[in-house]
């Protein structure tokens, strides 16, 4: 793996030169055609210039793109353990240095995608609708796809080349609208002296033409290798190439709705957003490839997945073989080593599939729908029938009845219910040390809600009577003080 | 006079150029060592987080599963020898960690004759807990087999074997658990 990550920085490289090089010459043709004396440079100048200016833009609200797709909620591991674990078992198959943050989207559209042009800002955000839809395999096939984005530094040349093919596109663009709109108005301004050679006026044009297409389609060719380099990076990460494969046939089976997307972000998705949008009319993934595609076709994908015979690169390598018949998916010195690297033929560890009890689709959907409520700082307060009562931030009221059993239910007071225990008290009680530093003073022998420290919704029962209780968020433990007697 | 001038020059030059790739290569297996060190201290972890994680599943199952005392004892034991095999080579530990692995396997086995168990909220946590902690066991033994492979690789390997003799680096051992599931065939019980 991290051969790998050597051989995606000197390609990466070469990337960049090409495009570099496809930039400079589109600039310096389109100012040698402007100004002919020495207008080249300028030209070469301005191309420059406009690449380094767009790339400070991604450079720094690259990172921010999670934000920028909508509704995304950060989840920790009190608010969606699975996610959470499943994310940082990945970390850990990586060696990945430091954990991702972890994002829902709130989009019925399956889809994934990983961000973070600097390691220690990446981040990998899934769609409620994945949560739902996914098992905890095929979940983990995905989240181990945009690790490997992650480890692989996909984000950082896949933004930096969008940045190159960006500029490219606007020079091009810019020069041509420049010549049709303007006519040869410009040039007899300023005078037959520097008036430049037509052929050279021609030739600018053609190519100015081309270089976004010929861009283009290496950016594109190249964005689709990452994607089959993700997939065998994720196999060998989890050893269990048929969660992947499962996952991809559901998102590519269930596309509905399209998600908020930009040119740049496409390539970081496990499935082109773009396709998707289209792929919801019915249509066979196969058809939908093209050049411009930043996504190799999703049914090649899974069959080159169920081919897999071991979970190392050469392996990856050969069932990619089987279906293209071209070789170079895999740099040569990461084929050298031809360690055999065994599948599982499920989960790691001593729980077999059936073992593990999967929550169900009825019951993914309330807990995302809960937590993406809970974000939008709705109030869970618990009844004593079972029900789970929702209530929104606007109600305006500090009780409302069980819609089911009609109980009255306290909300939780707008200060935290619960206080850090101050100076005196802390000593009065002193020999429990730190442990009990939240208190909550009860103000009747009825039923009470209050909220945690961390926010979590506490109710106490008229029974309830031990002195102490555990928040289930954060853990930590709340003294509970009755007014009349300190029992 | 000028002659051996450039002899002496393109000596030093050869001493450079052989002194900075020794250099290169010390560090490369010095990074190497650190990284299964590192790799290792992972899987420490993750060990203290299924040790840690135990006495729980065994507290909210206990009410439910009365008459299944061997199965509790067995997983307790196997837990306290896995922790007292913490110190020890990485054979010891992984034998110690794989007893305990079975012992939990069999005690999952259990809890499926339990279906109130098995709804209970509290233990359905502690299941996606234990579920999590197994796969970023194996998860971090395999990324510990990967680094160790590469790290002992170079050590055995023209030119680098060569450094790692003169600077004593030593091979490091691999973390294999046998399957003892697969030899043993599973007890009836009546």
């Amino acid at each position: 793996m991290w051969e790998l990550i050597e051989n995606n920085k000197r390609r990466s490289f070469w990337l960049f030169v090409c495009l570099f090089v496809v930039l400079t010459t589109l600039g310096g043709l389109i100012g040698a055609s402007f100004l002919p004396p020495d207008g080249a440079w300028w030209g070469i100048g301005l191309a420059v210039l406009l690449t380094l200016i767009l790339g400070v833009v991604a450079y720094w609200a690259g990172d921010d793109i999670v934000m920028s797709v909508g509704q995304a909620t950060m989840i920790t591991k009190g608010t969606n353990p699975q996610l959470y674990n499943i994310v940082e078992e990945m970390q850990i198959a990586a060696g990945f240095g430091r954990m991702p943050e972890v994002y829902i989207v709130a989009d019925d559209a399956m889809n994934a995608f990983a961000t973070g042009i600097r390691p220690e800002k990446s981040a990998i955000a899934v769609t409620s609708g994945l949560v739902e839809n996914l098992s905890r395999d095929e979940l983990q096939g995905v989240v181990a796809h945009e690790m490997s984005h992650i480890v692989n530094r996909d984000v950082l040349f896949m933004t930096f080349s969008g940045v190159l093919l960006g500029s490219i596109t606007m020079l091009s663009e810019g020069f041509l609208r420049g010549i049709f709109y303007t006519g040869g108005s410009r040039r007899s301004k300023l005078g037959s002296s520097s008036r430049s050679h037509p052929a050279l006026i021609l030739i600018t044009i053609i190519f100015a033409l081309l270089a976004p297409l010929l861009a283009k389609i290496f950016y594109f060719a190249i964005s689709r290798k990452r994607e089959y380099l993700a997939d065998a990076t994720a196999v060998r990460l989890t050893r269990y190439p048929e969660g992947l494969a499962g996952a991809l046939e559901k998102i590519a089976g269930g596309a509905n709705g399209i998600m908020n997307y930009n040119r740049f972000t496409a390539p970081l998705f496990i499935i082109d957003p773009q396709e998707m949008a289209i792929a919801g009319d019915g249509q066979d993934g196969k058809k939908l490839f093209s050049i411009g595609s930043t996504h190799p076709p999703v049914n090649e994908r899974i069959q080159i997945l169920r081919k897999l015979s071991g979970a190392s690169y050469r392996d990856y390598q050969s069932a990619f073989m089987s279906f293209k018949k071209e070789g170079d998916l895999i740099p040569d010195r990461m084929l050298r080593d031809k360690t055999a690297v065994p599948l599982r033929k499920g989960v790691p560890g001593p729980i077999q599939p059936g073992g593990t009890v999967e929550p169900t689709k009825k019951q993914k959907t309330r807990d995302i729908g809960d937590l993406l409520m809970a974000a939008g700082g709705f109030i869970f307060l618990p009844c004593a029938c079972g029900l789970k009562v929702k209530i929104p931030p606007t109600l305006g009221r500090n009780s409302i009845p069980c819609p089911r059993c009609g109980r009255i239910l306290f909300l939780p007071a707008v200060t935290p219910g619960v206080a850090h225990a101050d100076g005196d008290a802390g000593k009065k009680l002193g020999t429990d040390g730190e442990e009990s530093t939240l208190v909550y003073e009860r103000r009747s022998d009825s039923w009470e809600s209050f909220a945690c420290d961390c926010g979590y919704p506490i109710q106490l029962s008229p029974l309830f009577s031990a002195n102490a209780i555990q928040c289930r968020n954060c853990k930590k433990k709340i003294e509970i003080r009755y007014p009349n007697t300190t029992r | 006079m000028w002659s051996i001038l450039i002899f002496l020059g393109i000596l030093v030059a050869i001493a450079v150029i052989l002194f900075l790739a020794i250099i290169g290569i010390y560090n490369g297996l010095v990074g190497l060592r650190n990284r299964v060190k590192n790799a290792w201290s992972q899987i420490d972890v993750q060990l203290k987080r299924r040790h840690d994680l135990i006495p729980n599943l065994v507290e909210t199952a206990k009410g439910y599963m009365q008459h299944e005392r061997e199965t509790f004892i067995r997983v307790t034991e196997a837990r306290a020898k896995a922790m007292g095999a913490g110190s020890g080579s990485v054979k010891d530990v992984a034998q110690a960690e794989s007893g305990l692995s079975d012992a939990l396997a069999k005690f999952l086995l259990t809890v499926e004759n339990y279906p109130e168990l098995k709804a209970n909220e509290n233990f359905l946590r502690l299941q996606e807990e234990l579920t999590s902690t197994e796969n970023r066991i194996a998860y971090a033994r395999q990324a510990y087999n990967d680094d160790v492979l590469l790290y002992n690789n170079k050590i055995e390997m023209f030119p680098s074997n060569i450094i790692a003799g003169m600077f004593q680096f030593l091979k490091s051992e691999f973390f294999q658990i046998e399957n003892a599931k697969e030899r043993e065939t599973p007890q009836v019980k009546f």
